[in-house]
Protein backbone atom coordinates (compact mmCIF):
# COMPACT_ATOMS: atom_id res chain seq x y z
CA UNK A 1 0.00 0.00 0.00
CA UNK A 2 2.81 2.28 0.35
CA UNK A 3 3.56 1.89 -2.54
CA UNK A 4 -0.09 2.86 -3.85
CA UNK A 5 0.30 5.75 -2.26
CA UNK A 6 3.44 6.89 -4.04
CA UNK A 7 1.53 6.92 -6.91
CA UNK A 8 -0.75 9.18 -5.84
CA UNK A 9 1.52 12.15 -4.39
CA UNK A 10 3.59 11.38 -7.97
CA UNK A 11 1.43 10.03 -10.69
CA UNK A 12 -2.02 10.89 -10.24
CA UNK A 13 -3.23 13.78 -11.81
CA UNK A 14 -6.62 14.25 -10.31
CA UNK A 15 -9.06 17.15 -10.64
CA UNK A 16 -12.58 17.45 -9.12
CA UNK A 17 -15.49 19.06 -10.17
CA UNK A 18 -19.13 17.65 -9.43
CA UNK A 19 -22.36 17.64 -11.94
CA UNK A 20 -25.79 16.76 -11.56
CA UNK A 21 -28.07 15.36 -12.95
CA UNK A 22 -30.95 16.72 -11.28
CA UNK A 23 -31.58 20.49 -12.19
CA UNK A 24 -33.24 20.62 -8.55
CA UNK A 25 -29.76 20.65 -6.70
CA UNK A 26 -27.22 22.82 -7.95
CA UNK A 27 -23.53 22.47 -6.60
CA UNK A 28 -21.49 25.42 -7.56
CA UNK A 29 -17.73 24.62 -7.85
CA UNK A 30 -16.41 22.01 -5.37
CA UNK A 31 -12.70 21.07 -4.87
CA UNK A 32 -11.08 18.79 -2.92
CA UNK A 33 -11.56 15.18 -1.53
CA UNK A 34 -12.83 17.06 1.93
CA UNK A 35 -15.55 18.84 0.35
CA UNK A 36 -17.02 15.82 -1.10
CA UNK A 37 -16.99 13.48 2.09
CA UNK A 38 -19.68 16.16 3.09
CA UNK A 39 -22.08 14.62 0.38
CA UNK A 40 -21.16 11.08 1.05
CA UNK A 41 -23.41 10.52 4.54
CA UNK A 42 -23.55 6.82 3.75
CA UNK A 43 -21.62 4.43 2.00
CA UNK A 44 -21.81 3.07 -1.69
CA UNK A 45 -23.14 -0.50 -1.93
CA UNK A 46 -21.24 -1.21 -4.84
CA UNK A 47 -17.98 0.00 -6.29
CA UNK A 48 -16.58 -0.69 -9.68
CA UNK A 49 -13.56 -0.09 -11.21
CA UNK A 50 -12.75 -0.01 -14.87
CA UNK A 51 -9.36 0.68 -15.96
CA UNK A 52 -8.48 1.26 -19.83
CA UNK A 53 -5.84 2.25 -22.18
CA UNK A 54 -5.66 3.09 -25.77
CA UNK A 55 -3.25 2.43 -29.17
CA UNK A 56 -0.55 0.92 -27.02
CA UNK A 57 0.73 -0.01 -30.14
CA UNK A 58 3.09 -2.22 -29.06
CA UNK A 59 5.09 -0.40 -26.62
CA UNK A 60 5.72 -2.75 -24.23
CA UNK A 61 9.25 -1.58 -23.05
CA UNK A 62 9.04 2.27 -21.59
CA UNK A 63 10.75 5.22 -23.83
CA UNK A 64 13.87 5.52 -23.71
CA UNK A 65 15.70 7.96 -21.17
CA UNK A 66 16.69 10.07 -24.48
CA UNK A 67 13.28 10.56 -25.33
CA UNK A 68 12.23 14.42 -25.80
CA UNK A 69 9.07 14.17 -25.14
CA UNK A 70 8.30 10.98 -22.87
CA UNK A 71 11.12 10.11 -21.21
CA UNK A 72 11.08 6.56 -18.84
CA UNK A 73 7.22 7.22 -19.35
CA UNK A 74 5.16 3.76 -19.97
CA UNK A 75 6.32 -0.20 -20.13
CA UNK A 76 4.15 -2.76 -19.65
CA UNK A 77 5.20 -4.28 -16.71
CA UNK A 78 5.22 -0.90 -14.08
CA UNK A 79 1.56 -0.91 -16.08
CA UNK A 80 1.14 -4.29 -14.46
CA UNK A 81 2.28 -3.15 -11.06
CA UNK A 82 -0.27 -0.41 -11.11
CA UNK A 83 -3.05 -3.09 -12.19
CA UNK A 84 -1.95 -5.11 -9.34
CA UNK A 85 -2.57 -2.72 -6.66
CA UNK A 86 -5.78 -1.87 -7.89
CA UNK A 87 -7.25 -5.03 -8.33
CA UNK A 88 -6.10 -5.83 -4.74
CA UNK A 89 -7.69 -2.76 -3.69
CA UNK A 90 -10.60 -3.42 -5.19
CA UNK A 91 -11.15 -7.04 -6.72
CA UNK A 92 -13.92 -5.62 -9.05
CA UNK A 93 -12.19 -4.20 -11.70
CA UNK A 94 -12.83 -4.76 -15.13
CA UNK A 95 -9.58 -4.26 -17.33
CA UNK A 96 -10.61 -2.63 -21.08
CA UNK A 97 -8.44 -1.67 -24.19
CA UNK A 98 -10.01 0.49 -27.01
CA UNK A 99 -7.90 -0.94 -29.74
CA UNK A 100 -4.21 -0.74 -31.77
CA UNK A 101 -2.56 -2.77 -29.38
CA UNK A 102 -0.29 -4.12 -32.19
CA UNK A 103 2.13 -2.14 -34.51
CA UNK A 104 4.55 0.47 -33.73
CA UNK A 105 7.73 -1.29 -31.90
CA UNK A 106 9.74 -3.91 -33.45
CA UNK A 107 8.05 -6.34 -31.11
CA UNK A 108 5.16 -6.38 -33.70
CA UNK A 109 7.55 -6.61 -36.18
CA UNK A 110 9.36 -9.50 -34.92
CA UNK A 111 6.55 -11.65 -33.26
CA UNK A 112 3.75 -10.33 -35.18
CA UNK A 113 1.27 -9.33 -32.10
CA UNK A 114 1.65 -12.53 -29.94
CA UNK A 115 3.53 -10.83 -27.11
CA UNK A 116 1.06 -8.18 -26.68
CA UNK A 117 -1.59 -10.53 -26.67
CA UNK A 118 0.31 -12.55 -24.21
CA UNK A 119 1.13 -9.88 -21.97
CA UNK A 120 -2.51 -8.76 -22.17
CA UNK A 121 -3.33 -12.03 -21.00
CA UNK A 122 -1.42 -11.98 -18.04
CA UNK A 123 -2.08 -8.27 -16.84
CA UNK A 124 -5.80 -9.49 -16.55
CA UNK A 125 -7.10 -7.59 -19.52
CA UNK A 126 -11.26 -8.86 -20.12
CA UNK A 127 -11.83 -7.33 -23.34
CA UNK A 128 -10.24 -5.23 -26.24
CA UNK A 129 -11.49 -3.82 -29.68
CA UNK A 130 -10.09 -4.28 -33.36
CA UNK A 131 -8.36 -0.93 -34.30
CA UNK A 132 -7.04 -0.25 -38.11
CA UNK A 133 -3.80 -1.18 -36.71
CA UNK A 134 -4.91 -4.56 -35.84
CA UNK A 135 -5.27 -5.39 -39.28
CA UNK A 136 -1.52 -4.24 -40.44
CA UNK A 137 -0.57 -8.14 -41.21
CA UNK A 138 -3.39 -9.02 -42.50
CA UNK A 139 -6.99 -9.92 -40.64
CA UNK A 140 -5.85 -13.95 -40.91
CA UNK A 141 -3.28 -13.07 -38.66
CA UNK A 142 -5.41 -11.46 -35.83
CA UNK A 143 -7.04 -14.91 -36.20
CA UNK A 144 -3.86 -16.27 -35.55
CA UNK A 145 -2.89 -14.14 -32.18
CA UNK A 146 -5.81 -14.86 -30.80
CA UNK A 147 -4.51 -18.28 -29.38
CA UNK A 148 -2.52 -15.77 -27.47
CA UNK A 149 -6.04 -13.77 -25.83
CA UNK A 150 -7.44 -15.36 -22.77
CA UNK A 151 -9.29 -11.70 -23.15
CA UNK A 152 -12.40 -11.05 -25.61
CA UNK A 153 -12.28 -9.78 -28.60
CA UNK A 154 -15.04 -7.10 -29.44
CA UNK A 155 -16.30 -5.45 -32.29
CA UNK A 156 -20.06 -5.06 -33.51
CA UNK A 157 -19.74 -2.79 -36.53
CA UNK A 158 -17.77 -4.72 -38.70
CA UNK A 159 -19.78 -7.73 -40.68
CA UNK A 160 -16.75 -10.81 -40.41
CA UNK A 161 -18.95 -13.29 -41.93
CA UNK A 162 -16.50 -13.99 -44.72
CA UNK A 163 -13.49 -13.07 -42.82
CA UNK A 164 -11.10 -15.53 -41.01
CA UNK A 165 -12.45 -13.85 -37.48
CA UNK A 166 -16.09 -14.98 -38.23
CA UNK A 167 -17.14 -16.43 -34.84
CA UNK A 168 -13.96 -14.92 -32.74
CA UNK A 169 -15.09 -11.76 -32.14
CA UNK A 170 -18.08 -11.47 -30.29
CA UNK A 171 -19.95 -7.97 -30.78
CA UNK A 172 -20.79 -7.23 -26.86
CA UNK A 173 -19.49 -9.38 -23.95
CA UNK A 174 -21.57 -9.20 -20.59
CA UNK A 175 -19.30 -9.24 -17.34
CA UNK A 176 -21.09 -9.70 -13.82
CA UNK A 177 -19.04 -7.90 -11.30
CA UNK A 178 -20.08 -8.32 -7.72
CA UNK A 179 -23.63 -8.87 -8.73
CA UNK A 180 -23.68 -5.86 -11.16
CA UNK A 181 -24.48 -6.54 -14.88
CA UNK A 182 -21.63 -4.57 -16.91
CA UNK A 183 -22.19 -4.96 -20.76
CA UNK A 184 -18.85 -3.82 -23.13
CA UNK A 185 -19.13 -3.83 -26.84
CA UNK A 186 -17.18 -2.07 -29.16
CA UNK A 187 -16.96 -0.14 -32.19
CA UNK A 188 -14.57 0.13 -35.24
CA UNK A 189 -13.11 2.55 -37.45
CA UNK A 190 -14.01 2.85 -41.41
CA UNK A 191 -11.23 0.83 -42.80
CA UNK A 192 -11.84 2.04 -46.44
CA UNK A 193 -8.87 4.56 -47.40
CA UNK A 194 -7.38 3.68 -44.19
CA UNK A 195 -6.32 0.15 -44.08
CA UNK A 196 -5.82 -1.97 -47.76
CA UNK A 197 -8.27 -4.05 -48.71
CA UNK A 198 -5.71 -7.12 -49.41
CA UNK A 199 -5.55 -6.60 -45.48
CA UNK A 200 -8.99 -6.17 -44.31
CA UNK A 201 -10.90 -8.56 -47.35
CA UNK A 202 -14.20 -9.34 -47.12
CA UNK A 203 -15.09 -6.85 -44.02
CA UNK A 204 -17.86 -5.38 -43.99
CA UNK A 205 -18.10 -2.00 -42.34
CA UNK A 206 -21.58 -0.64 -40.74
CA UNK A 207 -22.50 2.25 -39.37
CA UNK A 208 -21.55 3.10 -35.80
CA UNK A 209 -24.33 4.47 -34.93
CA UNK A 210 -27.23 2.48 -36.01
CA UNK A 211 -25.12 -0.20 -34.28
CA UNK A 212 -24.39 1.41 -31.00
CA UNK A 213 -28.21 1.88 -30.66
CA UNK A 214 -28.68 -2.04 -31.36
CA UNK A 215 -26.41 -3.17 -29.08
CA UNK A 216 -27.22 -0.82 -26.32
CA UNK A 217 -30.81 -2.01 -26.85
CA UNK A 218 -29.61 -5.49 -26.24
CA UNK A 219 -27.45 -4.52 -23.54
CA UNK A 220 -29.78 -2.27 -21.82
CA UNK A 221 -33.36 -3.50 -22.37
CA UNK A 222 -32.85 -6.94 -22.79
CA UNK A 223 -29.83 -7.84 -20.94
CA UNK A 224 -30.33 -5.54 -18.50
CA UNK A 225 -27.23 -4.13 -17.71
CA UNK A 226 -26.52 -1.86 -14.70
CA UNK A 227 -23.93 -0.04 -16.78
CA UNK A 228 -23.17 0.08 -20.94
CA UNK A 229 -19.61 0.51 -22.20
CA UNK A 230 -18.31 1.64 -25.22
CA UNK A 231 -14.73 0.67 -26.70
CA UNK A 232 -14.85 2.92 -29.72
CA UNK A 233 -11.87 3.42 -32.23
CA UNK A 234 -13.13 5.54 -33.86
CA UNK A 235 -11.40 8.78 -32.67
CA UNK A 236 -12.03 11.27 -30.32
CA UNK A 237 -13.44 14.25 -32.69
CA UNK A 238 -13.11 15.44 -36.05
CA UNK A 239 -13.89 19.08 -37.45
CA UNK A 240 -15.80 17.49 -39.99
CA UNK A 241 -18.50 15.18 -39.98
CA UNK A 242 -17.13 12.02 -39.62
CA UNK A 243 -18.24 10.10 -37.24
CA UNK A 244 -16.40 10.64 -33.28
CA UNK A 245 -16.87 9.68 -29.97
CA UNK A 246 -18.56 13.24 -28.70
CA UNK A 247 -20.97 12.49 -31.53
CA UNK A 248 -21.76 8.72 -30.78
CA UNK A 249 -22.05 10.06 -27.22
CA UNK A 250 -24.77 12.68 -28.61
CA UNK A 251 -26.19 10.70 -30.81
CA UNK A 252 -27.24 7.66 -28.89
CA UNK A 253 -28.46 6.45 -25.40
CA UNK A 254 -28.20 4.34 -22.99
CA UNK A 255 -24.45 4.51 -23.37
CA UNK A 256 -22.64 5.22 -19.50
CA UNK A 257 -19.15 5.17 -20.55
CA UNK A 258 -17.21 5.77 -24.02
CA UNK A 259 -13.48 4.61 -24.22
CA UNK A 260 -12.06 5.90 -26.80
CA UNK A 261 -8.79 5.57 -29.00
CA UNK A 262 -7.75 5.84 -32.64
CA UNK A 263 -7.17 9.54 -32.30
CA UNK A 264 -4.02 9.29 -29.50
CA UNK A 265 -5.58 12.34 -27.79
CA UNK A 266 -4.49 13.32 -24.15
CA UNK A 267 -7.49 14.93 -22.43
CA UNK A 268 -7.12 16.75 -19.28
CA UNK A 269 -10.11 14.64 -18.07
CA UNK A 270 -12.89 12.79 -19.85
CA UNK A 271 -15.72 14.54 -21.56
CA UNK A 272 -19.28 14.95 -20.32
CA UNK A 273 -21.68 14.65 -23.23
CA UNK A 274 -25.43 15.09 -22.88
CA UNK A 275 -26.83 11.91 -25.11
CA UNK A 276 -30.00 11.84 -26.67
CA UNK A 277 -31.92 11.70 -23.64
CA UNK A 278 -30.40 14.40 -21.77
CA UNK A 279 -27.94 11.85 -19.75
CA UNK A 280 -24.63 12.15 -19.24
CA UNK A 281 -21.64 9.79 -21.17
CA UNK A 282 -18.44 10.39 -19.87
CA UNK A 283 -16.27 9.92 -23.04
CA UNK A 284 -12.14 9.32 -21.87
CA UNK A 285 -9.05 8.70 -24.19
CA UNK A 286 -5.18 8.36 -22.40
CA UNK A 287 -3.31 9.29 -25.52
CA UNK A 288 -1.42 6.28 -26.56
CA UNK A 289 2.11 3.97 -26.06
CA UNK A 290 0.80 2.72 -22.37
CA UNK A 291 2.05 6.41 -21.37
CA UNK A 292 -1.32 6.37 -19.49
CA UNK A 293 -4.13 4.30 -18.03
CA UNK A 294 -7.70 5.85 -17.15
CA UNK A 295 -9.19 4.71 -13.89
CA UNK A 296 -12.86 5.32 -13.56
CA UNK A 297 -14.33 4.53 -10.17
CA UNK A 298 -18.19 3.33 -10.38
CA UNK A 299 -20.04 3.84 -6.86
CA UNK A 300 -23.57 1.88 -7.27
CA UNK A 301 -26.77 2.73 -4.21
CA UNK A 302 -28.75 -0.89 -3.83
CA UNK A 303 -31.53 0.89 -2.06
CA UNK A 304 -33.72 1.61 -5.13
CA UNK A 305 -32.99 5.31 -4.70
CA UNK A 306 -35.65 7.44 -6.69
CA UNK A 307 -34.87 8.32 -10.10
CA UNK A 308 -33.93 12.28 -9.67
CA UNK A 309 -31.30 11.88 -7.65
CA UNK A 310 -28.26 13.73 -8.22
CA UNK A 311 -25.18 11.62 -9.88
CA UNK A 312 -21.93 12.96 -8.90
CA UNK A 313 -19.31 13.06 -11.67
CA UNK A 314 -15.63 13.82 -10.33
CA UNK A 315 -13.08 13.71 -13.26
CA UNK B 1 -56.52 -0.88 -3.99
CA UNK B 2 -55.25 -4.66 -2.83
CA UNK B 3 -55.30 -4.81 -7.14
CA UNK B 4 -53.25 -1.81 -7.83
CA UNK B 5 -50.54 -2.82 -5.58
CA UNK B 6 -50.27 -6.79 -6.64
CA UNK B 7 -49.69 -5.04 -9.86
CA UNK B 8 -47.10 -2.64 -9.25
CA UNK B 9 -45.45 -5.60 -7.18
CA UNK B 10 -45.42 -7.50 -10.57
CA UNK B 11 -44.36 -4.61 -12.40
CA UNK B 12 -41.16 -3.67 -10.38
CA UNK B 13 -40.06 -7.43 -10.09
CA UNK B 14 -40.44 -7.79 -14.18
CA UNK B 15 -38.41 -4.60 -14.39
CA UNK B 16 -35.46 -5.01 -11.97
CA UNK B 17 -35.13 -8.73 -11.92
CA UNK B 18 -32.73 -8.20 -8.91
CA UNK B 19 -31.92 -5.67 -6.51
CA UNK B 20 -32.50 -2.25 -8.08
CA UNK B 21 -29.20 -0.72 -8.30
CA UNK B 22 -28.58 2.60 -8.82
CA UNK B 23 -25.15 4.98 -10.09
CA UNK B 24 -24.60 7.75 -8.18
CA UNK B 25 -21.29 8.34 -8.46
CA UNK B 26 -18.38 8.15 -10.84
CA UNK B 27 -14.43 9.35 -10.04
CA UNK B 28 -12.21 9.52 -12.93
CA UNK B 29 -8.52 10.34 -12.75
CA UNK B 30 -5.55 9.73 -15.19
CA UNK B 31 -2.24 7.47 -13.92
CA UNK B 32 1.12 8.46 -15.70
CA UNK B 33 3.25 5.14 -16.28
CA UNK B 34 6.45 7.06 -14.60
CA UNK B 35 9.50 5.08 -13.11
CA UNK B 36 7.65 6.08 -10.02
CA UNK B 37 6.15 3.01 -10.07
CA UNK B 38 7.89 -0.14 -9.96
CA UNK B 39 8.31 -2.98 -12.67
CA UNK B 40 6.98 -6.15 -12.26
CA UNK B 41 9.85 -9.10 -11.92
CA UNK B 42 7.40 -11.62 -12.97
CA UNK B 43 6.46 -10.02 -16.15
CA UNK B 44 10.18 -8.35 -16.99
CA UNK B 45 11.44 -12.24 -16.99
CA UNK B 46 8.77 -13.12 -19.58
CA UNK B 47 9.45 -10.01 -21.58
CA UNK B 48 13.35 -10.98 -21.50
CA UNK B 49 14.00 -13.39 -24.05
CA UNK B 50 11.65 -11.44 -26.46
CA UNK B 51 13.51 -8.23 -25.79
CA UNK B 52 16.87 -9.51 -25.96
CA UNK B 53 16.62 -10.96 -29.72
CA UNK B 54 14.92 -7.94 -30.93
CA UNK B 55 17.87 -5.38 -29.34
CA UNK B 56 20.87 -7.56 -31.03
CA UNK B 57 19.86 -6.38 -34.25
CA UNK B 58 18.10 -2.70 -33.40
CA UNK B 59 21.08 -1.16 -31.32
CA UNK B 60 23.98 -0.52 -33.89
CA UNK B 61 24.63 2.61 -34.89
CA UNK B 62 23.83 4.13 -38.64
CA UNK B 63 24.33 7.89 -38.83
CA UNK B 64 24.28 10.92 -35.70
CA UNK B 65 21.61 13.45 -35.76
CA UNK B 66 22.66 16.77 -33.70
CA UNK B 67 18.93 17.37 -33.33
CA UNK B 68 15.41 15.63 -32.59
CA UNK B 69 13.41 16.09 -35.46
CA UNK B 70 9.45 15.97 -35.11
CA UNK B 71 6.60 15.65 -37.68
CA UNK B 72 4.93 18.44 -36.16
CA UNK B 73 8.03 20.57 -36.15
CA UNK B 74 6.30 22.90 -39.02
CA UNK B 75 4.01 23.90 -41.24
CA UNK B 76 3.82 22.24 -45.06
CA UNK B 77 7.29 20.78 -44.59
CA UNK B 78 9.66 19.42 -42.07
CA UNK B 79 12.71 18.45 -41.64
CA UNK B 80 11.86 14.93 -40.84
CA UNK B 81 9.34 14.86 -43.47
CA UNK B 82 11.90 16.11 -45.68
CA UNK B 83 14.70 13.36 -45.14
CA UNK B 84 12.61 10.92 -45.67
CA UNK B 85 11.42 11.87 -48.89
CA UNK B 86 14.38 12.47 -49.94
CA UNK B 87 16.00 9.31 -49.20
CA UNK B 88 13.42 7.83 -50.76
CA UNK B 89 14.36 9.75 -54.09
CA UNK B 90 18.07 9.31 -53.60
CA UNK B 91 18.24 4.94 -52.71
CA UNK B 92 14.90 4.29 -55.31
CA UNK B 93 16.02 6.20 -57.98
CA UNK B 94 18.55 4.60 -59.07
CA UNK B 95 16.55 1.04 -58.68
CA UNK B 96 14.52 2.58 -60.87
CA UNK B 97 15.92 3.53 -63.72
CA UNK B 98 18.31 0.67 -63.79
CA UNK B 99 14.78 -1.87 -63.99
CA UNK B 100 12.83 0.33 -66.46
CA UNK B 101 15.45 3.55 -68.03
CA UNK B 102 12.91 5.72 -66.61
CA UNK B 103 13.69 8.52 -63.69
CA UNK B 104 11.43 9.06 -60.89
CA UNK B 105 10.43 12.39 -61.04
CA UNK B 106 8.71 13.19 -57.54
CA UNK B 107 7.99 11.37 -54.27
CA UNK B 108 4.75 11.84 -52.30
CA UNK B 109 4.78 9.97 -48.51
CA UNK B 110 1.95 10.51 -45.99
CA UNK B 111 2.15 12.64 -43.06
CA UNK B 112 0.51 9.79 -41.27
CA UNK B 113 3.22 7.08 -42.08
CA UNK B 114 5.90 8.88 -39.55
CA UNK B 115 5.37 7.00 -36.94
CA UNK B 116 7.50 8.79 -34.43
CA UNK B 117 10.22 11.43 -34.17
CA UNK B 118 14.16 10.89 -34.07
CA UNK B 119 15.75 11.75 -30.93
CA UNK B 120 19.44 13.42 -30.96
CA UNK B 121 21.94 11.36 -31.17
CA UNK B 122 23.06 7.83 -32.38
CA UNK B 123 20.51 7.07 -35.15
CA UNK B 124 19.95 2.83 -35.26
CA UNK B 125 18.36 0.38 -36.98
CA UNK B 126 15.62 0.38 -34.17
CA UNK B 127 15.29 4.18 -35.62
CA UNK B 128 14.37 3.28 -38.82
CA UNK B 129 11.79 0.93 -37.08
CA UNK B 130 10.34 3.62 -35.11
CA UNK B 131 9.56 5.62 -38.10
CA UNK B 132 8.21 3.28 -40.26
CA UNK B 133 6.94 0.02 -38.62
CA UNK B 134 5.06 -1.10 -41.57
CA UNK B 135 5.75 -3.10 -43.90
CA UNK B 136 5.37 -0.97 -47.21
CA UNK B 137 7.44 -1.05 -50.12
CA UNK B 138 8.48 1.67 -52.62
CA UNK B 139 6.11 1.65 -55.25
CA UNK B 140 6.40 3.88 -58.32
CA UNK B 141 3.29 4.88 -60.25
CA UNK B 142 3.07 6.57 -64.02
CA UNK B 143 1.15 9.09 -64.17
CA UNK B 144 -0.28 11.93 -66.55
CA UNK B 145 0.26 15.34 -66.19
CA UNK B 146 -3.69 15.47 -65.04
CA UNK B 147 -2.85 13.17 -62.09
CA UNK B 148 -0.06 14.86 -60.96
CA UNK B 149 -2.31 18.33 -60.80
CA UNK B 150 -4.57 16.16 -58.91
CA UNK B 151 -1.88 15.11 -56.75
CA UNK B 152 -0.51 18.91 -56.39
CA UNK B 153 -4.12 19.86 -55.68
CA UNK B 154 -4.44 17.27 -53.02
CA UNK B 155 -1.58 18.64 -51.17
CA UNK B 156 -2.90 22.34 -51.37
CA UNK B 157 -6.38 21.36 -50.67
CA UNK B 158 -5.05 19.32 -47.39
CA UNK B 159 -2.78 21.52 -46.34
CA UNK B 160 -0.86 19.04 -44.67
CA UNK B 161 3.02 18.38 -44.42
CA UNK B 162 3.21 15.33 -45.99
CA UNK B 163 7.04 14.42 -46.84
CA UNK B 164 8.01 15.40 -50.67
CA UNK B 165 10.64 15.82 -53.18
CA UNK B 166 10.80 16.67 -56.55
CA UNK B 167 8.06 19.10 -56.33
CA UNK B 168 7.49 22.67 -55.17
CA UNK B 169 4.28 23.50 -54.36
CA UNK B 170 3.71 27.18 -53.11
CA UNK B 171 0.30 28.56 -52.13
CA UNK B 172 -0.89 32.38 -52.18
CA UNK B 173 -1.78 34.11 -48.75
CA UNK B 174 -5.38 32.77 -49.17
CA UNK B 175 -4.43 29.04 -48.96
CA UNK B 176 -4.52 28.46 -53.11
CA UNK B 177 -2.67 27.30 -55.33
CA UNK B 178 -0.21 29.81 -56.35
CA UNK B 179 2.28 27.73 -58.68
CA UNK B 180 3.35 24.23 -58.76
CA UNK B 181 6.45 22.92 -60.54
CA UNK B 182 8.28 19.37 -61.19
CA UNK B 183 11.98 19.38 -60.49
CA UNK B 184 11.91 23.19 -61.22
CA UNK B 185 10.21 23.16 -63.97
CA UNK B 186 6.51 24.19 -64.77
CA UNK B 187 4.20 20.69 -65.64
CA UNK B 188 4.34 19.12 -69.24
CA UNK B 189 1.90 16.85 -71.06
CA UNK B 190 3.91 13.85 -70.44
CA UNK B 191 4.20 11.00 -68.08
CA UNK B 192 5.96 11.46 -64.58
CA UNK B 193 7.16 8.76 -62.59
CA UNK B 194 5.86 9.16 -58.54
CA UNK B 195 7.21 7.17 -56.30
CA UNK B 196 5.85 6.30 -52.98
CA UNK B 197 4.82 3.67 -50.88
CA UNK B 198 2.07 1.13 -51.78
CA UNK B 199 -0.48 1.86 -49.35
CA UNK B 200 -0.75 4.74 -50.96
CA UNK B 201 -0.89 3.44 -53.95
CA UNK B 202 -3.84 1.25 -53.03
CA UNK B 203 -5.86 4.21 -52.11
CA UNK B 204 -4.39 5.08 -48.27
CA UNK B 205 -5.44 8.47 -47.14
CA UNK B 206 -7.51 9.27 -50.25
CA UNK B 207 -4.77 10.08 -52.48
CA UNK B 208 -7.01 8.86 -55.24
CA UNK B 209 -4.71 9.83 -57.73
CA UNK B 210 -2.75 6.10 -57.74
CA UNK B 211 -5.81 4.61 -58.11
CA UNK B 212 -5.62 5.98 -61.88
CA UNK B 213 -1.89 5.02 -62.51
CA UNK B 214 -1.14 4.10 -66.01
CA UNK B 215 1.16 1.39 -64.56
CA UNK B 216 2.52 0.48 -61.12
CA UNK B 217 6.28 -0.75 -60.90
CA UNK B 218 6.65 -2.23 -57.12
CA UNK B 219 10.49 -2.28 -56.16
CA UNK B 220 10.63 -5.05 -53.69
CA UNK B 221 12.10 -2.37 -51.56
CA UNK B 222 10.82 -2.10 -48.07
CA UNK B 223 10.64 1.58 -47.00
CA UNK B 224 12.35 0.88 -43.75
CA UNK B 225 14.98 -1.27 -45.20
CA UNK B 226 15.36 1.92 -47.78
CA UNK B 227 15.95 4.15 -44.39
CA UNK B 228 18.63 1.93 -43.03
CA UNK B 229 20.37 1.65 -45.83
CA UNK B 230 20.38 5.54 -46.36
CA UNK B 231 21.16 6.15 -42.56
CA UNK B 232 24.14 3.40 -43.21
CA UNK B 233 24.97 5.62 -46.34
CA UNK B 234 25.41 9.25 -44.25
CA UNK B 235 27.44 9.99 -41.55
CA UNK B 236 25.03 12.73 -40.02
CA UNK B 237 21.72 13.49 -40.52
CA UNK B 238 20.80 17.24 -40.87
CA UNK B 239 17.55 18.08 -42.64
CA UNK B 240 16.25 20.86 -42.66
CA UNK B 241 12.87 22.94 -43.62
CA UNK B 242 13.29 24.47 -47.19
CA UNK B 243 10.98 25.76 -49.63
CA UNK B 244 9.11 22.70 -51.18
CA UNK B 245 5.96 23.75 -49.91
CA UNK B 246 5.05 26.97 -48.65
CA UNK B 247 2.50 29.26 -48.35
CA UNK B 248 3.38 32.99 -49.40
CA UNK B 249 2.41 35.86 -47.02
CA UNK B 250 0.90 38.70 -47.59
Amino acid sequence: MSALSNYKTKAMRRIHFIKTTGAATAFTAVSGIGMLSAFQPKPYSKKLTILHTNDVHSHIDPFPANDSKYANLGGVSRRYSYIQNVVSENPNTLILDAGDAFQGTPYFNFYGGELEYKLMSKMGYHASNIGNHEFDNGIDNIAAQLEHADFDLLNANYNLKNTSLDGLVKPHQLYEVDGLKVGVFALGIQLEGLVSKDLYKETEYLNPVDIAQEQTKILKEELNCDLVICLSHLGYSYRSDKIDDLKLAAQTKNIDLIIGGHTHTFLEKPSVVENLEGKKVLVNQVGWAGINVGRIDFYFDENGASENKSLMIEV
Amino acid sequence: MKKISILFLVFSLWACSENPKTLSKIDAQQIQISDSIAKNKELEDFIAPYRERITEEMEGVLAYTPEAMYKSDAKFNTPIGNMMADAVMEMANPIFENRTGNKIDAVILNYGGIRSGINAGDISTRTAYNIMPFENEVAVAAFSSEELRALINYLAKNKTAHPIAGLQVILNADGDLHEAKVNGEQIQNKTYYVATSDYLIKGGDRMDFFLNAEKVETLDYKLRNLFIDYFKKKDTIAPVRDERFIQLQN
